[in-house]
């Protein structure tokens, strides 16, 4: 070469001005990576605090304060008899016969004037379920723990008025109160007062919603997967679906609210907030979930094989139905379960169609008017009580364990079943 | 060889693993010559290149024994910083990698890097002086702003050519640099090979034996990890001194 | 008879017909006299096929209309005269009537009701046995039709394989239906909304105030100006819960990527997908218990009158935490894409890996992190709980974040809980809401996929 330009002087690495670029430039590097751990460890932090925060909380939801009240049952003169207790509508009988009004006034008994405003407005319905499962206890002289009132479980983590702080006190000396694990919580339903709160009901709402979801969403999932994957032919409506498919999958779920609206409730005339509407609804948003996991997984189930099978002579069905769908079902689940997941802690949208009714029984059927657990802690959560910040991070708690079991299922199944081709 | 060398390797073995690659391997590689490392696939001549500049360094699993020093200094040891090092042995790709940047920025960004330019005058004019020594200026000089994974593949590695030309190297390593070119776009590169080895030690891997004949003075053979012979390289095709040299080189195997 | 008991008829029905014809299908192979074209179990379902098919569509549109009928009937009872004229009553006597005779009801509340339980149940199981009769005869008569068809060369696999096209391709029209449900209900509300507000008073007033008892007035239309919704949804979901998101999403991945040694990216990134799996309600929650009451006491300290505990640096915040994976996995998807040979080319330059990442990794990348960007902010606009939580109802128009703001979603649910009258324009403002809200979230969709799937392809 002619025409090369005057070569510039050589770089002398070892002088003091490269050497010390060189080090501002470790040093930036050591910043940067820095800046990097800092940012995965504040969004770790985030995790933790949230979670910390709910599980703390979430403690005293678990536990309730409970005051002892001695019985004396023969001598309250309630007008039902042993053999009616052990009758279908016990529970019945027992509220007509007075059982709250009996209860106040032993509590009066065992504490004085003062007395009835220690036991919940809801301790009755404990006795009555002590009574049904045990009704012998209707002769005798007993003692039977209750909630105690939210003025009382205030008093126990010492707030609310210097008297009733005072009784507390003075109660907690003699050991009538005290706090104590509350299996009932798991067990009861929606309810006024934070100490007679449980999450079966809502529980029992998810369970059928859920139910209805799966049905719904995971066999049209899996069969337009499979359309879509292995027979779709390359059209304009097939473009259609697609395009429909990604797009429903990102749309916000409170549209889908929207939807179940105005088609389920207003146009088909469905009940409001039954598990049935609830279903439909989250099986329209948990569909596209479905069919995108599962045409992955489908994808993934190499070439070879579909030929394999149609040369020995499998018609096309039979090659899909033998052989790709079973290949692909693990990843299939994988994907079904992240999308229930998904559906099982919305909550806008069956806001939407009306599950924000306070529900006291568990549902008993998919039409019957229910709550979901998200929609439990949304409704508790508008609550000032102490009792119920407790109660809620207790239901948060039982719904993301709920949510930590889909998802290491899901995670089990896709190490078990991953296969590499 | 009478200079002193620019590079020497002393007992490199280098594994993948519990693989082994490269097996108790000492080379001299001499200043303004071209040394170009040939053998069958998979003999670990790639692999010995990247420990050249320390690539190997990128892959977790690699590890490396012996020693390999850059003007008598290891390039191993903490002495010797990695950034500085690659910036003196440059290397050129298999495949072309132009960034997805424009051709000016692919030359600048080298220099700007490493800081090589003072001024914007001065960065100009690297980017000018790389792409001529590249024998690229005349064919971009009116549209350095376009990408420069717009060119022809050819003129792509011409351009990653400048693109290592532009930090000053003293060393530039060259992995199988026309395999992806066709005969033309490779003459041009040859061409250019020649016409830098006068400023710099250029060390080129290459699985075309006639390449190596036509653009390297010196020649290493690798064979399953060990190189079986080394020398001038008009010596290793008119009269290799190995067996397995002399199988290679007339075809009996590749 | 109830439905569920009307399909397990047809099931059993199938079931039966099933087993039939394949028994039949195997007499023929048994005594050999030609080669069967298919399997015999395909000829039992092509015979299954014919019994569930017909009386299954039957079964569902008597469940619609058998109601209905039951009613019809039990009206034509002498007792009904009794029965207030009046629409809205009467309807309510006999719904409660008709629940009480299906069983599901308890005591009647209205004592009209409990004389119409003993005609409605009359005319339920009367209608049910002539469900139960028709079903069967459907049933039969299909599977008979479908058993008399098999001869040893009949196609009965091509056939069932032609059914099970059809099942696929309907499965797969779900989608496409779903989505022209929400447009057509979205569009319909909307259009009616639009017949009492005038949709440039929605789009640009600035005024949003609805009263939803309010009778309709010349004025009406100056309470649903939705700019400020427009304001508070972008501020809380495309600003500040971004500036939250992007720098830590994004320098997660980087560092997870590019840094971390396998065991931390093994725990950590996980660790970050939990982030993505926590319920809204519960992010909500946390906004509201947690975030808010600190950033209020912030506000006090800086020296705001009166700080409401609701913000919309609360909501933010906390959208921003929710998003962080989303943007983390998206940014990782794109460095991921980005060829080993780029960064193998800068690293042989001499640059470090910082260097790498800022200027060659991440400029590379850059159109599928901003089509991921975008997909997480038409994510976050559509967030609902967290607002609704933790943003407040008022409609401010405001750039301090330590206001109260209310966002579109949040109104969706204001104007659509409670008491609705589906012809008060509080209640149908809450769909040309989600219209708008639709549209945005869609487009940015497809302008996102457009990007990512665009910078696939350039490094394919």
């Amino acid at each position: 070469m002619t025409d090369t330009p005057a070569k510039l002087a050589p770089t002398n690495w070892a002088s003091p001005e490269m050497t010390g670029k060189l080090k501002a430039r470790y040093a930036s590097e050591r910043r940067f990576r820095l800046v990097g751990l800092a940012a995965v460890s504040l969004s770790a932090l985030f995790l933790v605090c949230l979670l910390v925060s709910m599980t703390w909380n979430s403690v005293g939801g678990f536990t309730r304060t409970e005051i002892k009240l001695n019985i004396d049952f023969p001598a309250l003169g309630l007008t039902v008899d042993q053999s009616q207790l052990e009758a279908p509508d016990a529970a019945e009988v027992l509220s007509r016969a007075g059982l709250a009004e009996a209860v106040s006034l032993s509590a009066m008994q065992s504490y004085g004037p003062q007395g009835a405003s220690f036991v919940s407005d809801g301790a009755w319905v404990d006795v009555r379920s002590k009574l049904i499962a045990n009704p012998g206890l209707l002769m005798q002289k007993v003692q039977i723990n209750v909630a105690a009132s939210d003025d009382l479980a205030s008093a126990a983590r010492g707030e609310g008025a210097p008297d009733i702080k005072a009784a507390y006190d003075r109660l907690a000396k003699q050991g009538a109160v005290g706090s104590a694990f509350d299996p009932g919580f798991l067990v009861r339903s929606d309810a006024t007062d934070p100490g007679q709160v449980g999450i079966w009901g809502a529980l029992k709402g998810s369970i059928l919603t859920m139910f209805v979801t799966l049905v719904l969403a995971f066999p049209i999932g899996v069969l337009s997967a499979l359309y879509l994957e292995e027979y779709a032919p390359k059209n304009r409506w097939t473009d259609l679906i697609e395009v429909s498919i990604n797009n429903l999958a990102a749309v916000p779920s409170i549209i889908f609210g929207l939807l179940g609206l105005s088609v389920f409730l207003t146009f088909m005339g469905l009940p409001r907030s039954a598990p049935l509407v609830g279903g439909m609804t989250l099986a329209l948003m948990t569909m596209p979930v479905i069919v995108i996991s599962g045409r992955n997984a489908i994808k993934g189930v190499p070439p070879s094989i579909r030929d394999a099978a149609l040369a020995i002579g499998a018609s096309r069905i039979q090659v899909v139905f033998h052989h790709i769908l079973p290949l692909a079902l693990p990843g299939i689940l994988t994907g079904t379960i992240i999308g229930m997941a998904r559906a099982l802690g919305e909550t806008a949208p069956l806001l939407m169609i009306g599950m924000r009714a306070f529900v006291a029984s568990p549902p008993d059927g998919l039409t019957s008017p229910a709550s979901v657990l998200p929609v439990q802690i949304f409704l508790w959560s508008d609550e000032v009580s102490r009792g119920f910040i407790e109660r809620t991070s207790a239901a948060i708690i039982v719904l993301l364990i709920f949510l930590l079991m889909m998802n290491g299922v899901a995670i089990y199944l896709r190490n078990k079943f991953e296969q590499r081709w | 060889m009478t200079t002193t060398p620019k590079m020497t390797a002393q007992h490199v073995s280098i594994y993948y693993g519990q693989k082994q690659a490269i097996d108790n391997v000492s080379i001299d590689i001499a200043t303004e010559h071209v040394t170009a490392f040939i053998g069958p696939s998979g003999c670990g001549k790639s692999t010995f290149l990247r420990a050249l500049n320390r690539m190997n360094d990128t892959i977790p699993s690699c590890r490396m024994e012996g020693n390999i020093e850059l003007d008598g200094q290891n390039i191993q040891t903490s002495g010797m910083d990695v950034v500085q090092l690659r910036a003196r042995v440059g290397m050129v790709f298999q495949k072309p990698n132009p960034f997805p940047k424009s051709i000016y920025e692919n030359i600048a960004y080298g220099p700007r890097i490493h800081g090589l330019a003072g001024a914007k005058g001065d960065l100009d004019g690297i980017v000018e002086n790389s792409l001529r020594k590249a024998g690229l200026w005349d064919e971009v000089k009116d549209r350095l702003t376009d990408s420069g994974t717009a060119l022809s593949v050819g003129q792509q590695q011409r351009l990653c050519i400048a693109r290592a030309i532009a930090v000053d190297p003293e060393v530039i390593l060259m992995d199988e640099p026309c395999s992806a070119l066709d005969p033309i776009a490779t003459a041009r590169i040859e061409e250019l090979i020649d016409d830098l080895k006068g400023r710099y030690a250029i060390v080129i891997v290459t699985h075309s034996m006639q390449q190596a004949a036509r653009v390297s003075q010196r020649t290493a053979f690798f064979h399953l990890g060990k190189m079986v012979e080394y020398g001038k390289t008009s010596d290793i095709f008119t009269n290799p001194r190995e067996e397995r040299t002399k199988d290679y080189i007339t075809g009996r195997y590749g | 008879m109830s439905p569920t008991i009307l399909f397990l008829l047809v099931i059993g029905l199938g079931l039966i017909t099933w087993l039939a014809a394949r028994g039949r299908a195997y007499g023929f192979s048994a005594a050999g006299r030609v080669k069967l074209h298919s399997l015999p179990s395909y000829h039992g379902w092509y015979a299954a096929l014919w019994v569930i098919i017909p009386a299954g569509l039957f079964v569902v549109i008597w469940s619609a209309i058998s109601p209905g009928l039951s009613i019809q009937a039990a009206l034509a009872d002498p007792s009904v005269a009794a029965l207030p004229l009046m629409d809205m009553e009467r309807n309510a006597i006999v719904g409660e009537a008709y629940q009480i005779a299906r069983g599901s009801g308890q005591a009647a509340f209205n004592p009209a009701a409990s004389a119409l339980v003993a005609p409605m149940k009359a005319a339920i199981s009367y209608y049910g046995v002539i469900g139960a009769v028709l079903t069967l005869i459907i049933g039969l008569a299909g599977g008979a039709f479908g058993f008399l068809k098999l001869r040893p060369d009949f196609t009965a696999r091509t056939r069932v394989e032609r059914v099970v096209m059809g099942l696929l391709l309907i499965a797969s029209l779900v989608a496409m239906l779903t989505t022209v449900g929400i447009l057509a209900s979205l569009m319909f509300e909307t259009a009616r909304f639009f017949t009492m507000i005038s949709p440039l008073d929605f789009l640009f007033g600035v005024k949003w105030n609805p009263d939803p008892i309010a009778p309709l007035s010349a004025d009406t239309g100056k309470t649903f100006g939705a700019i400020p919704l427009f304001w508070g949804t972008l501020f809380i979901g495309a600003i500040i819960a971004m500036i939250v998101a992007i720098p830590l999403g994004l320098m997660s991945a980087i560092y997870l990527t590019q840094y971390a040694t396998a065991r931390t990216r093994k725990w950590m990134k996980p660790l970050l997908e939990i982030l993505a799996g926590i319920p809204t309600v519960v992010y909500g929650y946390f906004a509201a218990l947690t975030v808010a009451p600190m950033i209020r006491d912030f506000a006090a300290a800086l020296g705001m009158q009166n700080p409401s505990t609701e913000s919309a640096l609360a909501a933010g915040l906390v959208m921003g935490i929710m998003i962080i994976p989303f943007v983390s996995s998206m940014a990782d998807d794109s460095i991921a894409a980005v060829p080993q040979a780029m960064r193998d080319g800068s690293l042989a330059m001499g640059a470090t890996t910082s260097e790498t990442i800022k200027r060659v990794l991440v400029p590379a990348a850059l159109p599928g992190i901003v089509g991921g960007v975008m997909l997480a902010v038409s994510r976050a606009i559509g967030e609902t709980m967290i607002v609704v939580m933790a943003a407040g109802a008022s409609a401010n128009l405001s750039i301090n974040p330590l206001e109260s703001m209310t966002t579109v979603t949040y109104q969706i649910v204001q104007m659509l809980t409670g008491e609705q009258s589906f012809d008060h324009p509080a209640t149908l403002s809450a769909f040309a809401l989600g219209m708008v809200l639709f549209i945005v979230t869609l487009i940015l969709n497809i302008i996102a996929l457009r990007v990512v799937k665009r910078f696939r392809e350039a490094y394919d």
